[in-house]
C-alpha cells in the first residue's frame, strides 16, 4: 500500500513539473505584461533541442543549456516581433507555435524513435533510502529540485526585491513606469526571454526525463495547459504551484485510468486535463473582479514611447 | 539609427504592400533555410511554390486544399475583427465532420437530395455548437476564449479518435482506425468531372463574398466592427456586446463545421484520425494575410494551399519532410505581423549628432 502511495506521488510529482516550469516563466512574462501564447512552441523546440544535443554531446547537462537557449531563442523572436516591431502579441504568439510546431519535427525528423539518454536521478545519499519520504522528496533528478527553486526564487523576486517592484509596474503600467525612467522594452525583453527558456526547460525536462525520446507534437497542450495555469493562479506563485501539482495529478489520473483496464475509452479519458482546465478557467474566471484586481493591467498591450 | 514614429493615420499603401513583402521575405528565408539543409535554394524553391502548380490538375488539387482554408479563413477574420479569439477553428472543423459525418454512416442508403443537404446542415451545426461552447464560457462565466477554444479542439480531436477506434469503426478496415467509405449518396457532388474539384471549391468563394457584404454593407457587420474596434462606443451605442460575442463565434464555427463536413465528404471520403493536416490552424494565418478581409482570405488561401501542395511536392521530390509547410506558414505569419509595423508606423533615419558624439568621446 505504502508502496503504492509512494509511486503514485513520484509519479504525480514527475508530471507537474514541467506544467510548473512552463507556467513559471510565463508568470514572469505576464507580470512583466507581455502575454506570450506561444509556450507550447517553445517547449516543443526545447524538448528537440535538448533531446537531439544531449545524444550528439552525451552530456544532458549541455542537453538542458541548448534547450534552455532554444527556448530562448524562440521567445527573443517574439519579443523583437512584438516589443521592437510592435506586432500584435495574441497572433505572434500563435505565430510562435505554429512555427515551433513545424520546426520541432524538422529538427527531430532523423530523432523519432530513438531511445534517449536519461536524466541521472540524484539518490541523495542516506536520505533518499528512507522508506516513503525517500523516494518521494529525495529520490528525484535534478530538473525537480530546479523547479521549486526557481518558483520559490520568482516569488521572492517578485514580491521581495526592488527589481520585482520595477518589473510589476511595467506590467501594470508601462506609461507610469516609462514616466520614471525605468527602460519598458528592455525589461518586457529580459522578461519574455526569461519566460522562453524556462518553456525550454519544460520542453527538455518532457525528452530528458518525463518520457525520455522525442516524438513528434510531444509536448500535447502542456504548453497552452500551463497559459491557463496562470489565470487559474490569478498571477501568485503559491497557486501557480497548486494548480501545476493539480494538472499534475490530472494528467497521472487519465494515464492510471486507462492502464487499469477499466472499460472506459482510453480516447476519452485522455480528455481530462483539458476538460479540467476549461473547467478550472470559468471557476476562476467568474470572478470578474478577481481577475481584474490581480491581472497585470498592461497585459497584452503594446508599448511605445512617443516622446 | 533607425527610429519608428507613428503615422497620423494608417498607410493604405502598407496596408497592401505589406503582405506582399512578409511573403517575399519568406520566400527568401524559405530558401536560406532549404541552403541550410543542403538544397539548391532555387531549385527548391522552384519546387516548392511553384513546380505544384504546373502539374496536371495543380490547380485543381490548389482548389481543393485552398476550399476548407477560405472557408474557415473568412469566418475567422470575422471573428478577429469583432475582437473575438476563437482560435480552436481545427476542433470545430472536426466537429463538424463528425456530425455530418455520423449522419452519412447512420443512414448510408438515404436518398442523396435529403442525405448530403442533411449532412451539410449538421456539419454547421456541429462546427457552431463546438463554436457555441466558448462563447458561453466568456459571456457567462467570462473564461478567456482563446484557451477554453484550444482545449476543446483537443477533446474534439480526441472525440474523432474514439469515434473511429470505437462505435464508427469499419468493421471490414482491417483494425485501422477509421469509419466505413461514406457511400455515394453521401459524397460532396464533383463540379468538374475528372478533377476532383468540388462542390466546397465553389461555394468558398461565394461564402467570402456574402461575408464581406455582411461585413462591409449591413447594420450587424457594422456592429461586429465597432465592437472589435471600440468597445466602449459600441457599448454608448447600446450594442449588445455578448449578442455580438455569440454572433462572431456562431459565424467562424457554422463556417468551420461546414468546411469539415465538406472535406470528410469529399476528398477524404470517410472519417479517419487524419482529417486535417491542420487547416483550423492555418486559417488563422489566412485571416491575418488576408487583412482580416473576406476577400482577402480567398488570396490568402490560395497560398497557404499552395504552401500545403509545395510540402507534398519537397516530401517527394527532394525527399524533405513535410513539416517545411508549417515552417513556411510560421515564418509568414512572423513577417506580417512584423511588416505590418509600416502601416501605423514610419521607419525614419536618426542621424547621430555629431556634437552629442564628440562630448561622448571628450568624456
Amino acid at each position: 500500500m505504502i508502496f503504492l502511495i509512494t509511486s503514485l506521488l513520484v509519479s504525480i510529482i514527475a508530471a507537474s513539473t514541467p506544467l510548473m516550469l512552463a507556467a513559471t516563466g510565463e508568470l514572469i512574462a505576464e507580470k512583466a505584461g507581455v502575454l506570450n501564447l506561444g509556450v507550447e512552441g517553445m517547449m516543443l523546440v526545447g524538448a528537440v533541442t535538448g533531446f537531439v544535443v544531449t545524444h550528439l554531446t552525451g552530456s544532458t547537462t549541455l542537453g538542458i543549456f541548448a534547450a534552455i537557449l532554444a527556448g530562448a531563442g524562440m521567445a527573443l523572436i517574439f519579443s523583437v516581433l512584438t516589443l521592437t516591431v510592435l506586432a500584435n502579441q495574441i497572433a505572434t504568439g500563435l505565430a510562435l507555435t505554429l512555427f515551433g510546431k513545424g520546426f520541432s519535427s524538422l529538427l527531430g525528423r532523423n530523432y523519432v524513435g530513438v531511445a534517449g539518454p536519461t536524466l541521472p536521478k540524484l539518490d541523495i545519499p542516506v536520505l533518499s533510502t528512507i522508506p516513503f519520504f525517500g523516494p518521494v522528496l529525495f529520490g528525484h533528478d535534478a530538473l525537480i529540485y530546479l523547479s521549486f527553486a526557481i518558483l520559490i526564487g520568482t516569488a521572492w523576486f517578485l514580491y521581495r526585491s526592488h527589481a520585482g517592484l520595477i518589473l510589476r509596474a511595467v506590467g501594470d503600467s508601462h506609461a507610469a513606469a516609462h514616466a520614471l525612467g525605468y527602460p519598458v522594452i528592455r525589461i518586457r525583453y529580459a522578461a519574455t526571454l526569461f519566460g522562453g527558456g524556462m518553456a525550454g526547460l519544460a520542453g527538455v525536462y518532457m525528452s530528458l526525463s518525463y518520457s525520455p525520446m522525442w516524438a513528434e507534437d510531444m509536448v500535447a497542450g502542456r504548453g497552452w495547459i500551463a497559459l491557463a495555469l496562470v489565470v487559474f493562479a490569478a498571477w501568485r506563485p503559491f497557486w501557480l504551484f497548486v494548480g501545476a501539482y493539480l494538472f499534475g495529478g490530472i494528467m497521472y489520473l487519465s494515464l492510471y485510468v486507462q492502464g487499469l483496464g477499466i472499460p472506459v475509452p482510453s480516447a476519452l479519458v485522455s480528455a481530462l486535463p483539458y476538460l479540467g482546465t476549461i473547467l478550472v478557467l470559468v471557476l476562476i474566471s467568474r470572478d470578474r473582479r478577481r481577475i481584474r484586481m490581480n491581472q497585470p493591467a498592461s497585459l497584452g498591450q503594446s508599448f511605445h514611447a512617443t516622446a | 539609427m533607425f527610429r519608428i514614429e507613428p503615422r497620423g493615420y494608417p498607410s493604405r499603401f502598407w496596408s497592401l504592400g505589406s503582405p506582399i513583402l512578409a511573403i517575399a521575405l519568406t520566400i527568401l528565408v524559405t530558401g536560406v533555410i532549404f541552403a541550410a539543409m543542403g538544397q539548391e535554394p532555387l531549385v527548391a524553391v522552384y519546387t516548392f511554390l511553384i513546380a505544384p502548380l504546373l502539374e496536371h490538375n495543380g490547380l485543381a488539387a490548389l482548389a481543393i486544399r485552398a476550399a476548407p482554408l477560405i472557408m474557415i479563413g473568412v469566418g475567422l477574420s470575422l471573428c478577429y475583427r469583432t475582437n473575438v479569439w476563437n482560435i480552436g477553428a481545427e476542433g470545430q472543423f472536426t466537429l463538424g465532420a463528425i456530425s455530418g459525418g455520423g449522419l452519412a454512416l447512420t443512414f448510408p442508403d438515404a436518398p442523396a437530395e435529403l442525405l448530403f443537404p442533411g449532412m451539410l446542415a449538421l456539419g454547421v451545426i456541429g462546427g457552431m455548437f463546438w463554436a457555441a461552447i466558448p462563447a458561453w464560457l466568456r459571456t457567462r462565466y467570462n473564461a478567456n476564449e482563446i484557451l477554453t477554444s484550444l482545449m476543446l479542439h483537443y477533446i474534439a480531436g480526441l472525440l474523432l479518435v474514439y469515434l473511429v477506434t470505437g462505435p464508427w469503426k469499419d468493421p471490414h478496415g482491417f483494425g485501422f482506425p477509421q469509419s466505413a467509405l461514406f457511400s455515394s449518396t453521401a459524397t460532396t457532388p464533383i463540379i468538374v468531372p475528372g478533377t476532383g474539384v468540388h462542390l466546397g471549391c465553389a461555394l468558398a468563394p461565394l461564402l467570402a463574398a456574402i461575408a464581406w457584404l455582411v461585413l462591409n454593407k449591413s447594420v450587424l457587420g457594422f456592429k461586429l466592427r465597432v465592437v472589435g474596434q471600440a468597445p466602449r462606443a459600441a457599448r454608448f451605442a447600446g450594442f449588445n456586446e455578448d449578442r455580438l460575442i455569440w454572433t462572431a463565434m456562431l459565424i467562424s464555427g457554422g463556417l468551420a463545421g461546414l468546411a469539415g463536413i465538406l472535406e470528410v465528404a469529399g476528398p477524404v471520403g470517410q472519417l479517419t484520425t487524419t482529417i486535417s493536416p491542420g487547416y483550423g490552424f492555418s486559417a488563422v494565418i489566412v485571416a491575418f494575410l488576408g487583412r482580416l478581409d473576406p476577400i482577402g482570405a480567398v488570396f490568402a488561401g490560395l497560398l497557404l494551399a499552395l504552401s500545403y501542395l509545395g510540402g507534398d511536392a519537397a516530401q517527394i521530390d527532394l525527399g524533405l519532410p513535410n513539416a517545411v509547410t508549417g515552417i513556411f506558414q510560421g515564418i509568414l505569419l512572423f513577417f506580417l505581423l512584423g511588416c505590418d509595423l509600416l502601416i501605423r508606423y514610419r521607419i525614419k533615419r536618426v542621424r547621430p549628432n555629431p556634437a552629442v558624439t564628440l562630448t561622448g568621446i571628450a568624456e
